[in-house]
C-alpha cells in the first residue's frame, strides 16, 4: 500500500523527519519498501493564466498568448496546444526554469515571435506518463503561486509492503493510529457528521446469507452531477497512492477506501430494478464486470443483485451494467461488511484481485461502516451535489465479529520474551493500541478494538508488546541445553565424503532444476512414468526427473556451447519416480564425463574419456565404503548397447548404471563427442561394511604369471570368477595386467594375461606346491570356459 | 726375473692417468691387483728368494701396491664425481612446467555454504534433518497454520501436481515431520531445496533453504535472539550489526525479519541494500501454539522457536554474486571460481 506522507502527517504529525517516520515504521513491522519524491524535480514554474490569445502570423497551429503569472508584467508565450484558451489556468515555466529530465527553459523565437517561457502538460511535470494538452488548474487557482507550492508536490509517497495479519494498516487512517502510537501521541478517529437527510427515497435490502455480510449498508443519492471534476487535492492523493481519477463519484469511493479501509461501491440506481439482494450465485449464473470481464459464476459465490439480475461480485468488484458513467443522476451507495472467511480465495478463484477484496480478505473494521458512509457522503455532496436518502441498514448482530477479551499471564509474557517488562509498560502498550485492559494480579484480560482481527489468543499479545517494546530492547541470551553425544554411525558413510572424492577426482559439484523438459527425460528414460506439474513455470520446466542425467546434459551442453572441450560433472539430488502406483523420491548421485581424461598438458598424450576411465571413478566410491562392486554389461535405453553396465553392492543389490551415452542421442542433444554417465542410488551406496581384522602371514608371498587365451565373448569377470570358483586358500589376488588380441592368436580369441599372488598363513610355499596349485586352477578354467595356456 | 716393483708401479700409474672410465678402471684393478695380477705375482715370487731378502723386498712390493691402490681409488672418486655431476647436468627439467595428473574440482557454491551452515549449527549439537520435495498440503501448509484461502498462500506461488500435493515452498514441512514422531528437547536443522513457482532476476523456481528449530521446556524470543545474532557473525565471520523487525508469518508468534548491516558497503548504503545499510536475511518466531497444536506437543509445557534463511541469498552476500541465476546455470566460468 501507497500513501502520500503529507495525507499520513494530516492525520498525525509527530515531530520527525520522513526518514524517521520510515524508520519507525519499518522497526514496527509496517516495512516500507520505498520512499520517493511525489513529483519530479522541477523549479520554476508557476501559476499563469491566458489573458490573451492570438494566431501566429507564421503557423497555422500556434498561438501567441498573454500569460499572466503575478508581479511580473504579463508574459508572450508561444503555444502548440490545443486545449489554450483565454482565461484558462496553467502551469507556466518561466526563462529559467529546469523542467524534469535538467530541461531549461529559455527565452527562444517560434517562427520568429519571440516567446518568454512554456504552458506545461502533466507529461512535462513529470506528473503524468502521458497527457492530452496542457494541464488545466483550477479557475481559482492563484496566479503566480510556485506550482510545487499549489499543487503540494514537496511530498514524499510511502510504500508499505504489508503483512497478511495488519488488516487495519490498510489504509491512511490505520498507519496514522499506528504512527500515533509509535509516538506516543493522542490520538482518536476523525468524527464524520451525519449528513442531513435530504431524499425521501430509499431501496430495500435483503441479506439471504448473513454469515457472509452480516452487515450491508445502502443508502440512495439522487440528482448528483457524475460529471463534477473531481478537485486536485483528492485527486492528487488518489494519484499519489497510484490511484487513477475516473470521475468523481468513483473517485470518492476509492478516496475513502484509501482514508479509512472501508470499500463501497456505487450503482447507477436508474439502472437497478425493484430490492437489493445480497445472495448467493445462481448455478450457472452469469455476470458483465467492470473490467470487461464476463464471468460465469460458482454458487458458493456472494453477489449484489437486484430483482431480475446479479449487478456486483460482493466485495470483490461491481458489474458494468450498473455501473457509474457521465449520464448517472442518482446513485446507490453501497457500504457492507463482508466476512473474511466468506470472501476468502473467491476473488482469486476468478482471476482477480482487487483493492476492495485484498481488504475484505484480511478483515475491515466491522463498526467502520456508518462512519465510512457518512464520509463518502459528505464527499459527494462537496464535489457533485446531491440530494442525500436514509440509509437502509441490514445488520445480523450474532454473525458480526466479536472481540473477545484475550488473557495475557504475565508469568507466559516472560517465559516467551526471555525478559521482565514491567507491569505499567505493558497496560500502556495495550492502551496506546487502542486495547481496553483490565489488570489482574498475574495477567491482563485485553480486548482489542474492532479493526485488529490478528489479536486471538495470547501469543498475539505476546507479540504485539514485543513489537511495540521494540525487538532490539529484548536481550539477546544464550539457552542451555541438556548435551546429548552425537550417534557416531559408521555403517553409513556421509554423502559429503563421497562428493570431497569425487572433488578430488576432477568432478566438478552443479545443481540442476528437479524439473526438466520433458522431451530430454523421454529421451534418456523413456521406460520411466514420470510426474507433472500442474503449474510449470515452462514446458521446458515441467516434469519431475526420474534421473539426474537430464540436468547433467544440458549442464554439459551450455558449457560445449561456451567453448568448454572438457567437462566433469556430478550431482546429488532427488529423482523422483513412480514404482507400483507409489511416489518415490530417491537420493541419487550422478556424474558425466566428456573430453579429455586429464587436463590438456605437455606430459601427456591426448585421447578421449572411455568406460574404463569412468569406471575406476565409481570403484573409488565403493572403495570409500568397504563393498564390492560387480559391473554387469546390461541395455538401457539411453546408453550404447555395448558399453552399458548395471552396478552391483555387496549381495548383488542392484545399485546403479554406467555407460556411454547413445551415439544416436548423442547426436540428437548436439554432442560431437562421446559422453558417459553414472548414476547410483545413495541409500544403497553408502551403506559402509564395517572392518573386520585378519592376521598377517609372516611368510613371504610369491606372483605367478600365465597368459590364458579365452573366446572373445569370456568376460574378466568369468575368468576371475572361475578362479575363485578354485577355492584355492593359497591364491590371495588375481589381477589381470594385459588383454591381447592379434598375431599369433587365432580369430576370435583373445589372450589374458594375470598375475596370481599366492601366499600361505603357516609356511613358506614350496615350489611343487605353487606348481600344483596353478595346475589344479588350469585344469578348472580348461574344463569350465575352455581356457589354455598361450603357447 | 720379471721387472722390478718400481718399473710396475710406474707403468700402473702412467696407465691409471689415461683412464677416462669406471669399467676402464677396474680392467686395470684386476690387471695389477687380481689372482693373476702383476703385484701379485710379484708377491709369490717372493718365496723363491732367502729369508733375508724376502722382507726387504716384499716391502718394497707392499709399498709399489699400495701406492697403486691409493691412486686407484682417487681416480675411481674422481670418475664417479665427474659421473655424477655429468648425470645431474643432463638431467635438469624446467620445474615451471605443470604437473602431471587430475585436476581436482569443486564444490557448488550452494553446497560449500550449506556445509558451512551445518557446522556451525552442529558445533552445539543442532541435528541435521531432510524431508521429502514432494510434500503433501497438510505438511507444507495446513499444519503450518496456513489453512486453504489464507492469504498466506498467496505469498508462496506454489507448484501444484494435483489439489492435495505439491513441491514443497519451504523447509519447515520438516519441522511438522521432525515434532509429529519425536519428542522434545529437539534442535535440528533442515536444509534442502524448496521451490517457487516464480522466475526473473531476481527470482529462480527451485532454491535452498535452511530451517532451524529448537523446542524446549524454558526456551524464549531472547534465545531466538541469541541464536542468531551468534549464528550470523560466525557465518560473516565479522561483529556485523544486527536487528530485528516485527513481520508476519502463519507458523510463529511473535515473528520477526532479521536484518544485517549491509556487507557490501558495511552499512553506509549501496544498490545491493537499496541505499537502506541493511540486508534482510532470515525470518524467524517463535513457534505458534497452532503448530504444536497440530503435532500433538503441549504448548502450555514447552516452547521453542524457529529460523529459516535463503542459502544462494547468504552465499551471495559471502562471495559477492550479484545474479542468482548464476547458480542454476553451472557455467563452469562460474562454477571454477568457488574452488
Amino acid at each position: 500500500m501507497q500513501i502520500s506522507e503529507a495525507w499520513l502527517r494530516s492525520f498525525v504529525n509527530p515531530p520527525v523527519s520522513t526518514e524517521q517516520l520510515v524508520a519507525q515504521l519499518t522497526m514496527a513491522g509496517l516495512e516500507v519498501d520505498s520512499v520517493t519524491p511525489a513529483s519530479a524535480q522541477f523549479q520554476g514554474v508557476v501559476v499563469g493564466e491566458v489573458l490573451a490569445m492570438e494566431p501566429h502570423p507564421d503557423a497555422d497551429r500556434l498561438r501567441v498568448c498573454k500569460v499572466a503569472v503575478g508581479d511580473k508584467e504579463p508574459l508572450q508565450i508561444v503555444c502548440g496546444a490545443s486545449n489554450v484558451r483565454v482565461g484558462l489556468k496553467i502551469p507556466t515555466a518561466l526563462c529559467s526554469a529546469v523542467l524534469p529530465g535538467d530541461f531549461k527553459i529559455k527565452r527562444s523565437k517560434l517562427r520568429g515571435v519571440e516567446s518568454f517561457g512554456m504552458l506545461c502538460s502533466e507529461k512535462e511535470l513529470g506528473l503524468a506518463a502521458d497527457a492530452n494538452g496542457l494541464m488545466e488548474l483550477a479557475a481559482n487557482a492563484p496566479v503566480g503561486v510556485d506550482i510545487r507550492d499549489y499543487l503540494n508536490l514537496n511530498d514524499t509517497i510511502i510504500e508499505v509492503d504489508l503483512t497478511p495479519n495488519r488488516a487495519d494498516c490498510l489504509s491512511v487512517e490505520g498507519i496514522a493510529r499506528e504512527v500515533a502510537v509509535l509516538n506516543q501521541m493522542d490520538w482518536s478517529p476523525r468524527a464524520v457528521e451525519a449528513m442531513p437527510i435530504t431524499y425521501s427515497q430509499s431501496l430495500s435490502v435483503t441479506v439471504s446469507e448473513p454469515e457472509a455480510c452480516p452487515r450491508y449498508l445502502g443508502r440512495l443519492i439522487e440528482n448528483v452531477n457524475a460529471k463534477a471534476e473531481t478537485p486536485l487535492w483528492m485527486q492528487e492523493r488518489l494519484r499519489r497512492s497510484g490511484i487513477r481519477s475516473l470521475g468523481a463519484i468513483v473517485d470518492v469511493t476509492n478516496y475513502v477506501l484509501l482514508e479509512l479501509g472501508q470499500p463501497l461501491h456505487a450503482f447507477d440506481a436508474d439502472k437497478l430494478r425493484g430490492t437489493i439482494h445480497v445472495r448467493s450465485a445462481k448455478t450457472a449464473e452469469k455476470i458483465a464486470l467492470l473490467n470487461g470481464q464476463l464471468l460465469e459464476l460458482n454458487t458458493d459465490t456472494l453477489v449484489i443483485a437486484d430483482e431480475h439480475q446479479a449487478l456486483a461480485l460482493a466485495g470483490i468488484m461491481g458489474g458494468s451494467e450498473t455501473a457509474v458513467s457521465d449520464k448517472t443522476q442518482a446513485i446507490f451507495l453501497e457500504c457492507a461488511f463482508f466476512a473474511p472467511r466468506s470472501l476468502a480465495g473467491k476473488a482469486r478463484h476468478y482471476g482477480l484481485h482487487t483493492d476492495s477484496s485484498h481488504r475484505f480478505e484480511r478483515g475491515v473494521d466491522p463498526s467502520l461502516q456508518w462512519r465510512a458512509l457518512e464520509r463518502a457522503t459528505q464527499l459527494i455532496i462537496e464535489i457533485a451535489g446531491g440530494n442525500v436518502g436514509v440509509i437502509t441498514e441490514v445488520r445480523h448482530d450474532a454473525a458480526l465479529p466479536q472481540r473477545t477479551p484475550v488473557h495475557l499471564r504475565k508469568q507466559r509474557l516472560e517465559k516467551l520474551l526471555g525478559v521482565v517488562i514491567t507491569d505499567e509498560t505493558v497496560s500502556d502498550i495495550f492502551k496506546r493500541l487502542g486495547m481496553s485492559v483490565v489488570t489482574h494480579a498475574d495477567s491482563w484480560q485485553v480486548t482489542p478494538p474492532g479493526c485488529r482481527f490478528d489479536i486471538a489468543i495470547e501469543a498475539d499479545l505476546v507479540e504485539e508488546i514485543a513489537r511495540i517494546y521494540g525487538y532490539n530492547n529484548l536481550p539477546n541470551t544464550r539457552i542451555a541445553m541438556r548435551s546429548e553425544l552425537s550417534q557416531a554411525t559408521e555403517s553409513r558413510l556421509e554423502i559429503n565424503r563421497v562428493a570431497d572424492l569425487l572433488v578430488d577426482r576432477g568432478y566438478q559439484e552443479v545443481i540442476t532444476y528437479s524439473f526438466v523438459d520433458e522431451e530430454i527425460q523421454k529421451a534418456i528414460a523413456p521406460e520411466d512414468t514420470t510426474i507433472r506439474l500442474s503449474n510449470p513455470i515452462s514446458s521446458e520446466l515441467s516434469v519431475m526427473r526420474t534421473t539426474l542425467w537430464g540436468g547433467l546434459l544440458k549442464a554439459a551442453l551450455h558449457n560445449i556451447n561456451r567453448q568448454q572441450v572438457r567437462v566433469r560433472f556430478f550431482e546429488t539430488g532427488m529423482r523422483f519416480i513412480q514404482k507400483d502406483n507409489e511416489l518415490c523420491q530417491q537420493k541419487m548421485l550422478a556424474g558425466l564425463i566428456l573430453g579429455s581424461p586429464l587436463p590438456e598438458q605437455w606430459g601427456e598424450g591426448l585421447r578421449k574419456v572411455d568406460f574404463f576411465d569412468m569406471k575406476a571413478d565409481v570403484e573409488a566410491l565403493f572403495a570409500l565404503t568397504g563393498k564390492t562392486a560387480t559391473f554387469l554389461a546390461a541395455n538401457h535405453g539411453a546408453l550404447h548397447p555395448g558399453q552399458t553396465a548395471q552396478i552391483f553392492s555387496g549381495e548383488n543389490e542392484l545399485i546403479g548404471w554406467m555407460g556411454m551415452l547413445h551415439p544416436t542421442l548423442e547426436k540428437q542433444l548436439g554432442f560431437d563427442t562421446p559422453v558417459f554417465l553414472f548414476e547410483l542410488e545413495q541409500a544403497l551406496l553408502l551403506n559402509k561394511q564395517l572392518p573386520s581384522f585378519k592376521p598377517l602371514s609372516k611368510y613371504p608371498s610369491v606372483r605367478r604369471d600365465l597368459a590364458l587365451v579365452v573366446k572373445e565373448e569370456i568376460t574378466a569377470l568369468e575368468l576371475i570368477t572361475c578362479i575363485n570358483s578354485c577355492h584355492e586358500a593359497s591364491i590371495k589376488n588375481t589381477v589381470i595386467f594385459d588383454v591381447y588380441r592379434g598375431k599369433g592368436i587365432e580369430e576370435d580369441y583373445k589372450s589374458m594375461a594375470l598375475s596370481l599372488h599366492l601366499q600361505n598363513e603357516q609356511q613358506t610355499l614350496t615350489e611343487s606346491e605353487i606348481d600344483a596349485t596353478l595346475n589344479r586352477v588350469l585344469e578348472i578354467l580348461n574344463q569350465q570356459i575352455s581356457a589354455r595356456l598361450r603357447d | 726375473m720379471s721387472a722390478n716393483p718400481e718399473e710396475i708401479l710406474a707403468q700402473s700409474l702412467e696407465e691409471l692417468a689415461k683412464v677416462t672410465e669406471l669399467s676402464q678402471l677396474e680392467q686395470l684393478r684386476v690387471h695389477y691387483l687380481g689372482k693373476k695380477g702383476l703385484f701379485t705375482l710379484k708377491m709369490k715370487e717372493l718365496g723363491a728368494l732367502d729369508p733375508d731378502q724376502r722382507r726387504a723386498v716384499g716391502q718394497g712390493i707392499n709399498l709399489a701396491k699400495e701406492q697403486f691402490q691409493n691412486q686407484l681409488e682417487s681416480t675411481k672418486q674422481a670418475l664417479e664425481h665427474s659421473a655424477l655431476a655429468e648425470r645431474l647436468t643432463s638431467e635438469r627439467i624446467d620445474v615451471s612446467l605443470p604437473g602431471r595428473g587430475q585436476s581436482v574440482a569443486g564444490l557448488h557454491p550452494v553446497t560449500t555454504t550449506l556445509r558451512r551452515i551445518q557446522s556451525i549449527f552442529a558445533s552445539v549439537g543442532y541435528k541435521m534433518v531432510e524431508g521429502p520435495e514432494i510434500e503433501d498440503d497438510y505438511h507444507n501448509f495446513e499444519a503450518l497454520n496456513i489453512p486453504a484461502h489464507h492469504p498466506a498462500r498467496a505469498m508462496h506461488d506454489t507448484f501444484y501436481f494435483d489439489a492435495h500435493t505439491v513441491l514443497r515452498t519451504h523447509t519447515s514441512p520438516v519441522q511438522i515431520r521432525v515434532m509429529e514422531s519425536e519428542t522434545p528437547p529437539l534442535k535440528v536443522i533442515a536444509p534442502g531445496r524448496v521451490y517457487r513457482c516464480d522466475s526473473d532476476i531476481t527470482h529462480t523456481p527451485m532454491f535452498h533453504q535452511v530451517e532451524g528449530f529448537l523446542v524446549d521446556t524454558n526456551a524464549s524470543f531472547a534465545d531466538l535472539k541469541g541464536v542468531v545474532y551468534e549464528f550470523l557473525r560466525a557465518f560473516f565471520e565479522k561483529d556485523i550489526q544486527v536487528r530485528f523487525r516485527p513481520s508476519y508469518f502463519p507458523f510463529t508468534e511473535p515473528s520477526a525479519e532479521v536484518d544485517i548491516e549491509c556487507v557490501m558497503c558495511n552499512g553506509a548504503g549501496c544498490r545491493v541494500c537499496s541505499h537502506t545499510g541493511w540486508l534482510e536475511v532470515m525470518g524467524c518466531g517463535m513457534i505458534h501454539p497452532e503448530v504444536y497444536k497440530s503435532v500433538n506437543i503441549d504448548s502450555e509445557q514447552y516452547s521453542g522457536f524457529a529460523f529459516g534463511m535463503g542459502v544462494e541469498r547468504l552465499a551471495m552476500l559471502r562471495y559477492g554474486i550479484n545474479d542468482l541465476r548464476l547458480f542454476f546455470e553451472n557455467d563452469l566460468k562460474f562454477l571454477e571460481q568457488f574452488h
